[in-house]
C-alpha cells in the first residue's frame, strides 16, 4: 500500500473525528437544552438547595464550552451517563441490547444482499422477460409494504396460524461474556428468523431495484458495446465487464443500506418485541428519556462514520480512478 | 476475386408508433481487403446503422428486412445470435466514436487486451501478453510493456483511440467497422490516427468500412466512396471521382458546401436543403411584418453608426480606433487558498493581445484547450480576468463577475453559442426567446409593434413568421441555430461573437448559416469574433485571423497573409494538418 | 376535439405511454377513487368516529358484516372501542392523505428552493448545503423523524403537543424529506446551469433569481415530479409508521397505522379484521402512488429507452 493511500486514509480520519464532533454538539444541545436535566433527575419535592447542589455536581454551571469538552470527553471514555427513566448507566443498558440489534441487522443484511444482488442482476439482464417482470411486481410491492405490515402477516401466517415460529423476544440466549447470542440454540434461531425475515424484505428490494437501474445503465455504455462488438464471451460481458462497473455505485448503497436496517429494526423491534436498541430508543422518546437519546444518536453516527470508512476503502480496492485520484493528491 | 465484404440491397426498417421507418433503403457496397471505403452522408442519412447491421448489433427493435451481407460468401444475415457472436471480434471488429467511454474504466489496457486475444485464440496467457505488446507498440504506443499494465484514465484521447484500435485489431479482423473515429479528436491526432489507420489497411490487408460525416476524412484516406442521403446510396465510386467530379445533385450540393481551406468564397452556392420545409408554414403571417422592415429597424437604431464592411484587402494590423481592444489578457480558473492548501489554478488565457476594427470579422483558430472559448466568455462577461484590460467603444471594459457592466454595453455585445440544442429554453416559445432581449433592455414595450418586429426579424433569418409560435425542440439544429442569430439581432448590437457556431452542424446546414452570417454581415455592418477550430470556415468568414495555443496568441496576420504564408511554426503545422480536400474540382 | 386530443397523445410522449400503460391506468384510478373517499370522508362515511356519542362500546369488536356474529351496520366490522371499522378506515385515510400531503409539500418546497440555489450559485453555499444533505441522507427518515418528534415532546407541554401533533408531524416528515428535493433539484439545475440558453441570460444581465425561477426552474420539473410522486409514497408510509410506534397521530384521531396497532394487540385472539383492512387500505394506496411513481420515472428517464 503506498504513502498515497495511506494519507487519503488518513484524511478521511480526520474528517471522521470532525463529524463525531458535529453529532457529539447536536447530542449535546438536546441533552443541554430540551428540557432541563436537574427537573428530570429529582422528584418534585426536592428542596430548592438540592437541586442546586445537583447543578453544581453535573457541572451545569460551568462555561457551556467547558461543558461541552467534558461531555465529548465522557462519550469518547464511554462514560453516558444515567437514564431519566431508569436511573441505570446507560452504558450497561447499551450493552445489553448492542447484540441483539447487531445479530438481527447482520442476518437481515445478508439475507438482503444474498437475494437481491442476483435478483438485481437478473431482472437488468431479461429485461421484459416473465420471470424478470414478475420479480419486479413483486418487488414494487414489497417496497409498498409497510415493515410493520409484513411483520404482522409473518405472525399471523407462522405464529397464530400455523404454530411454528415464536413471535416475539429474543428466545434461548448463550452468553458468551456480556454477549449474548442467538446463533447458537435452535430456539434463538428459531426466534431470530421472523424478525430478520421482516427486516430483511424491505432492504432486499431496495437492493434488488438499484442494482438493477444500476446495472441496466451500465448495458448501455460505450465499453460494453465495444466489448460486445470484439466477441467477448456473454458471461465475462455481464459479470467482468458489467457487475464490476455496477459495484462501483452499489457499494455507497450498500452503506446507505445500513441507514435503512438502524432505522427499520426500530420498527422491527418494536413489533416482535425484540429487545435491542430500537426498542430502547423508541422507549427512550416515548417517556422523553433525553440522555438515552443522545447517546443512541452518538451511537448511530458512530456506526456510520465507520461503515463510510470501509466503503470509501472498498473504492480504493475496486476503483482504478479513486486509487490514482487519492496517490496523486 | 470475390470482395471481402459484400453488401446488396441492405434494408434495415424500424418500427415506430409513427409507423415503420426505413432507416436504411436497399444499400448495396463492396469491400476489397486492405481497402479502406468511406461511408458519408449528413445526420439522419443512416450510416451508422449500415455498420451496426454489418457486424448485427443492431438496437432493438430495429432489424433487417431485407438484403444480404457476405463475408467472403458467408452469409451474415441468416446467422443465429450465436454464431454472429462468434463471428464479432474474430473476423468482424469495430471502432467507436468516443474513446473516452469505449474503454472499461476498471479494467487495465492488459486485461482487455488478453481476454480478447484468448477469447478468439488458443493462447496462453503469457503468449496472448506477448502479441498485445506487439500490437501496442504497432499501434503507436511508446514503451508497451510498461503501459500494458496502465488503466484507461492514465491515457490521453489520441493514446486511448490507438488502443481501441489495438483491441479491434487484436484477433486479427478481415473488416474492422471504424463509426466516426476521429471525431472527438483534434486535428493533429486525427491526422496520426488516420495515417495508423491506412497503414493498417495497407500492411495487415484489413478491409475498413469508415463511417463518417467529414468529407475532409473521406478524402484524406479512402479507397471508395458511398454517399448515403435519407438511407438511400447516392453515389458511389472511387473517392477521387466521386468528390472530384460528382455526379448526382446531392453530391454536388454536398461537395459545393464543403468549405475550402484553399481558397475563400464570397457565399456558397445555392444549397439543396436536406432538412424538411414545414408545408403551409409560409401562410400565416402578421401584416406588416417583413424582412425589409427588420432591416430597417437594425439599421434606424442608435448613433453608433454602421459601418459598411470593412474591404478584404484593406483589413488592418494596426489597433487605434478600434471597436475592441484586448490587452495582455490573463484568465485563471480554479485557483483557491484553503486552509490546507494553495491551489495555483489553470492558467487558460495568459497576455491575449487583440482588437477588433468596426465591420471587420476577426477569426479566431486554436485546439481544444486552446483558450478560444474562454476568451469569448472573457469578452462577453462570463469568465473572470485576473490580469491585463480590456476596451469597448473607446471606454473600459469591465469583466462583468467582479465589476458588473452597462446594460448599454452587455445590449451591444451579443454572442450565438455553438449547440442550438442547448442555447435556447425548450420551456419558452420562440416568441417569448425572441422577445426577451427587446423588453429586458427597453428596446420595445409589448404589444402588436413588438410581434411584428419579431416576425420580421425571423422572415431575415429566413424562417417562417409562424415559428414564433413554436418550441425550440420543434425544429432542427440549422433552424434552432437561426432562432439563435435571430435572439442576438433582437439586442441590435454592434458586435457579435460566435463561438463554434456550425460544429454542432452538418455541412450543408452550415453552408447556409455561414451564408446568412455573411449577408448580416455585409448588410448591417456588423463587427464579428469567430472562434472555429475548423481552418476552412475561417478562411471563409475571417478578414483576420489570431492563432491560439495554450491560451496564448501564436499569430495575428491578415486572413489572406496567413492562409498563403503562415508565419509561426505551429500556424504552419495547423494548416499542414487540415485535410486539404484537393480532391475536390473547382468550385462553381 | 377526439381527432385533436388523439394527435396531441400522439406527440406528447409521456401521454402516449400512459395511454398504453394499463398498470398506470389502474393505479391512478385507485388513487383518484382512494383521494376521493378521503376527501369526502364526512359525506360518505356512515359515521363520524371522531364523535364520541356515535359509537357504543357494547358494539365493540364485532367481526366483518358477512362473518357470523356480524352486525349489517358494520360492514367490516368494529374496533376495541366500538367504532365503524370503515368510517375509521376513511377517515383515517384522510388523515394520512393530509400529513402525507402536507409533508411532501414542505419538503419539496423547502428542498427546490435549497437544490436549485445551491446548483445555480455553487460555491461555499454548496458545498455547505450539500454537507448537510449527505449527514442528512445518512440519518434515515424514520430516524430522523422520531428524533425531531422525540425533540418536540420534550420541548412542548404534553397538552398542546397532542394539539400540534399534525404539524410537529408534518415538518418531522418534511424534514425528513426535503433532501432527496434538494439532491435532485440541485443536480439537474447543475446540467442546466452550464446548458447555453442560461449563459446567453447571464450575459443579458438577468438578475439570478430570475435566471433560476423563469429559466431554469420550469426545466427541471420533470425530475422533481418523479421525486414528488415517489416520496409522497415514502410520506404516507413514514406517517403510518410512526403512528404505528405509537409516535404519530393522538388515539383519539386515528390514522390507518394507529389502527394496525390497535388491531396487533387483538391478533392472537382472532379477531383479525382490525389488522386487516387497514394494512390492505394502506398498501394499496402506496402501490398505487408507487406505480404511478415508476411509471413517472420512466417515461421522463431517456435513458432506459
Amino acid at each position: 500500500m503506498s504513502s498515497g493511500i495511506a494519507a487519503f486514509i488518513l484524511r478521511r480520519l480526520v474528517q471522521s473525528v470532525f463529524v463525531m464532533l458535529a453529532v457529539s454538539l447536536i447530542a449535546f444541545s438536546l441533552f443541554r437544552f430540551v428540557g432541563d436535566p436537574v427537573a428530570q433527575m429529582v422528584g418534585q419535592e426536592t428542596s430548592l438547595e438540592d437541586q442546586a447542589r445537583i447543578r453544581e455536581s453535573l457541572g451545569l454551571n460551568e462555561p457551556i464550552t467547558t461543558q461541552f469538552i467534558t461531555f465529548a470527553g465522557n462519550l469518547a471514555t464511554g462514560e453516558f451517563g444515567y437514564s431519566y427513566r431508569t436511573r441505570q448507566p446507560i452504558s450497561e443498558m447499551i450493552l445489553d441490547r448492542l447484540p441483539a440489534t447487531v445479530e438481527l441487522g447482520i442476518v437481515s443484511l445478508i439475507i438482503s444482499l444474498l437475494v437481491g444482488i442476483p435478483a438485481g442482476i437478473y431482472t437488468a439482464l431479461h429485461r421484459g422477460g416473465f420471470l424478470a417482470n414478475s420479480i419486479l411486481i413483486s418487488t414494487l410491492i414489497g417496497v409498498s409494504i409497510p415493515t410493520f405490515v409484513i411483520g404482522i402477516f409473518l405472525i399471523f401466517v407462522f405464529g397464530v396460524q400455523l404454530g411454528w415460529l415464536p413471535t416475539f423476544g429474543r428466545g434461548d440466549v448463550v452468553a458468551l461474556g456480556w454477549w449474548k447470542t442467538n446463533f447458537l440454540t435452535l430456539d434463538g434461531l428459531r426466534s431470530l428468523l421472523l424478525p430478520a425475515i421482516t427486516l430483511g424484505v424491505y432492504q432486499l428490494t431496495l437492493t434488488m431495484r438499484l442494482v438493477r437501474s444500476e446495472m441496466q445503465d451500465v448495458m448501455k455504455s460505450d465499453f460494453i458495446k465495444f466489448a460486445t462488438a470484439r466477441g467477448i464471451d456473454r458471461r465475462s460481458i455481464h459479470f467482468n465487464h458489467a457487475l464490476r462497473n455496477t459495484l462501483v455505485p452499489v457499494i455507497t448503497i450498500i452503506g446507505l443500506q445500513f441507514g435503512g436496517i438502524i432505522a427499520f429494526s426500530i420498527v422491527t423491534e418494536s413489533v416482535f418485541q425484540w429487545p435491542g436498541m430500537g426498542l430502547l430508543f423508541l422507549d427512550s422518546i416515548r417517556y422523553v428519556d433525553i440522555p438515552v437519546m443522545s447517546v443512541y444518536l452518538v451511537l448511530i453516527a458512530l456506526m456510520f462514520v465507520v461503515i463510510n470508512l470501509l466503503v470509501d476503502l472498498l473504492y480504493v480496492a475496486i476503483d482504478p480512478r479513486v486509487r490514482s485520484r487519492s496517490e496523486a493528491s | 476475386m470475390t470482395a471481402l465484404l459484400e453488401v446488396r440491397d441492405l434494408t434495415v426498417s424500424i418500427p415506430s408508433r409513427f409507423g415503420e421507418f426505413t432507416a436504411v433503403n436497399q444499400v448495396s457496397l463492396e469491400i476489397d481487403a486492405g481497402e479502406i471505403h468511406g461511408v458519408v452522408g449528413e445526420s439522419g442519412a443512416g450510416k451508422s446503422t449500415v455498420g451496426s447491421a454489418i457486424i448485427g448489433l443492431l438496437e432493438s427493435p430495429a432489424r433487417i428486412s431485407k438484403g444480404s451481407i457476405r463475408l467472403q460468401g458467408d452469409e451474415l444475415t441468416s446467422l443465429d445470435e450465436t454464431d454472429y457472436h462468434r463471428l464479432r471480434g474474430d473476423r468482424i471488429s469495430m471502432i467507436f466514436q468516443d474513446p473516452q467511454t469505449s474503454l472499461n474504466p476498471l479494467l487495465s489496457i492488459a486485461d482487455q487486451l488478453i481476454e480478447t486475444i484468448r477469447q478468439h485464440r488458443k493462447l496462453s496467457e503469457e503468449d496472448a501478453r506477448r502479441q498485445a505488446i506487439e500490437l501496442l507498440a504497432e499501434t503507436g504506443i511508446d514503451s508497451a510493456e510498461q503501459r500494458m499494465n496502465d488503466y484507461p484514465h492514465q491515457f490521453s484521447g489520441g493514446m486511448r483511440q490507438r488502443v481501441v484500435i489495438a483491441l479491434a485489431l487484436c484477433t486479427d479482423p478481415e473488416l474492422i467497422i471504424a463509426d466516426e473515429p476521429t471525431t472527438a479528436l483534434d486535428v493533429s491526432v486525427q491526422k496520426q490516427i488516420l495515417g495508423l489507420i491506412r497503414d493498417l489497411a495497407a500492411q495487415r490487408k484489413v478491409g475498413f468500412l469508415l463511417i463518417t460525416h467529414d468529407i475532409g476524412v473521406i478524402a484524406e484516406i479512402t479507397d471508395r466512396v458511398t454517399v448515403l442521403q435519407h438511407g438511400k446510396v447516392v453515389e458511389t465510386g472511387p473517392t477521387a471521382a466521386v468528390l472530384g467530379s460528382p455526379q448526382e445533385p446531392y453530391t454536388q450540393a454536398l461537395m459545393a458546401a464543403v468549405p475550402r481551406l484553399d481558397r475563400r468564397l464570397s457565399r456558397f452556392r445555392n444549397i439543396v436543403s436536406v432538412e424538411t420545409r414545414m408545408e403551409g408554414e409560409n401562410l400565416w403571417k402578421i401584416e406588416g411584418a417583413s424582412a425589409s422592415h427588420a432591416s430597417n429597424w437594425l439599421l434606424g437604431g442608435d448613433k453608433v453608426a454602421r459601418h459598411a464592411p470593412v474591404a478584404v484587402g484593406r483589413a488592418t494590423e494596426r489597433a487605434d480606433n478600434a471597436l475592441l481592444r484586448v490587452d495582455d489578457l490573463d484568465v485563471t480558473f480554479g485557483a483557491r487558498r484553503s486552509w490546507f492548501s494553495r491551489t495555483p489554478g489553470l492558467k487558460a488565457l495568459s497576455g491575449v493581445s487583440l482588437h477588433l476594427h468596426r465591420g471587420e470579422v476577426l477569426g479566431v483558430v486554436g485546439e481544444s484547450g486552446s483558450g478560444k472559448s474562454t476568451l469569448a466568455k472573457a469578452i462577453v462577461g462570463l469568465a473572470p480576468t485576473s490580469g491585463g484590460s480590456m476596451q469597448f467603444n473607446g471606454s473600459p471594459l469591465p469583466d462583468g463577475r467582479h465589476r458588473p457592466r452597462s446594460h448599454l454595453v452587455r445590449r451591444q455585445i451579443q454572442m450565438v453559442f455553438q449547440d442550438p440544442y442547448s442555447s435556447l429554453n425548450n420551456r419558452r416559445t420562440v416568441e417569448a426567446i425572441l422577445t426577451e432581449p427587446l423588453l429586458f433592455y427597453k428596446l420595445a414595450s409589448k404589444g402588436a409593434d413588438t410581434r411584428r418586429l419579431v416576425a420580421s426579424v425571423l422572415e431575415l433569418v429566413e424562417m417562417p413568421q409562424r415559428a414564433m409560435l413554436k418550441y425550440p425542440h420543434q425544429f432542427s439544429g440549422g433552424q434552432r441555430q437561426r432562432i439563435a442569430v435571430a435572439r442576438a439581432l433582437m439586442a441590435r448590437p454592434d458586435f457579435l461573437i460566435c463561438d463554434e457556431p456550425t460544429s454542432a452542424l452538418d455541412v450543408s446546414i452550415q453552408a447556409q448559416i455561414l451564408n446568412l452570417l455573411k449577408d448580416l454581415q455585409s448588410n448591417f455592418g456588423l463587427t464579428i469574433l469567430f472562434i472555429s477550430h475548423n481552418l476552412a470556415v475561417v478562411r471563409q468568414m475571417a478578414d483576420r485571423v489570431v492563432v491560439l495555443r495554450r491560451g496564448q496568441v501564436v499569430e495575428s496576420a491578415v486572413s489572406e497573409t496567413f492562409f498563403n504564408a503562415p508565419q509561426a511554426d505551429y500556424s504552419q503545422q495547423l494548416l499542414r494538418e487540415t485535410p486539404s480536400l484537393s480532391l475536390l474540382g473547382t468550385p462553381v | 376535439m377526439i381527432a385533436r386530443f388523439r394527435r396531441y397523445a400522439i406527440e406528447n410522449e409521456l401521454l402516449h405511454l400512459f395511454l398504453h400503460n394499463r398498470v398506470a391506468q389502474l393505479a391512478a384510478f385507485i388513487a383518484l377513487v382512494m383521494i376521493g373517499g378521503a376527501v369526502l370522508a364526512s359525506f360518505v362515511a356512515p359515521t363520524d368516529p371522531y364523535d364520541l356519542a356515535s359509537y357504543d362500546l357494547l358494539d365493540s369488536l364485532l367481526p366483518p358484516s358477512w362473518v357470523e356474529g356480524g352486525d349489517p351496520r358494520f360492514f367490516i366490522g368494529t374496533d376495541d372501542q366500538g367504532r365503524d371499522l370503515l368510517s375509521a378506515i376513511l377517515y383515517g385515510t384522510r388523515l394520512s392523505l393530509t400529513v402525507g400531503l402536507l409533508s411532501i409539500s414542505f419538503a419539496c418546497v423547502l428542498g427546490v428552493s435549497v437544490g436549485l440555489t445551491a446548483g445555480y450559485l455553487g460555491g461555499r453555499f454548496d458545498a455547505f448545503v450539500m454537507r448537510i444533505a449527505d449527514v442528512q441522507l445518512s440519518l434515515p427518515a424514520i430516524l430522523t423523524a422520531l428524533l425531531i418528534d422525540g425533540i418536540a415532546r420534550g420541548i412542548l407541554p404534553q397538552q398542546s403537543h397532542d394539539d400540534l401533533m399534525i404539524v410537529v408531524l408534518t415538518i418531522a416528515i418534511g424534514l425528513s424529506l426535503w433532501v432527496n428535493f434538494a439532491r435532485t433539484a440541485r443536480a439537474s439545475t447543475f446540467v442546466e446551469k452550464n446548458k447555453e440558453y442560461v449563459q446567453a441570460t447571464e450575459i443579458m444581465g438577468m438578475h439570478p433569481v430570475r435566471i433560476m425561477l423563469v429559466q431554469i426552474l420550469p426545466n427541471i420539473l420533470g425530475p422533481i415530479m418523479v421525486i414528488l410522486t415517489v416520496d409522497l409514497a415514502v410520506a404516507i408510509l413514514l406517517e403510518a409508521t410512526l403512528s404505528f410506534l405509537g409516535v404519530g397521530v393522538p388515539p383519539n384521531q386515528p390514522s390507518l397505522g394507529t389502527l394496525i396497532r390497535i388491531g396487533t394487540e387483538y391478533l392472537f385472539s382472532g379477531e383479525w379484521w382490525i389488522v386487516a383492512f387497514p394494512s390492505l387500505t394502506l398498501i394499496v394506496l402506496i402501490v398505487s402512488v408507487n406505480i404511478l411513481g415508476d411509471f413517472l420515472r420512466d417515461a421522463l428517464n431517456p435513458k432506459l429507452r
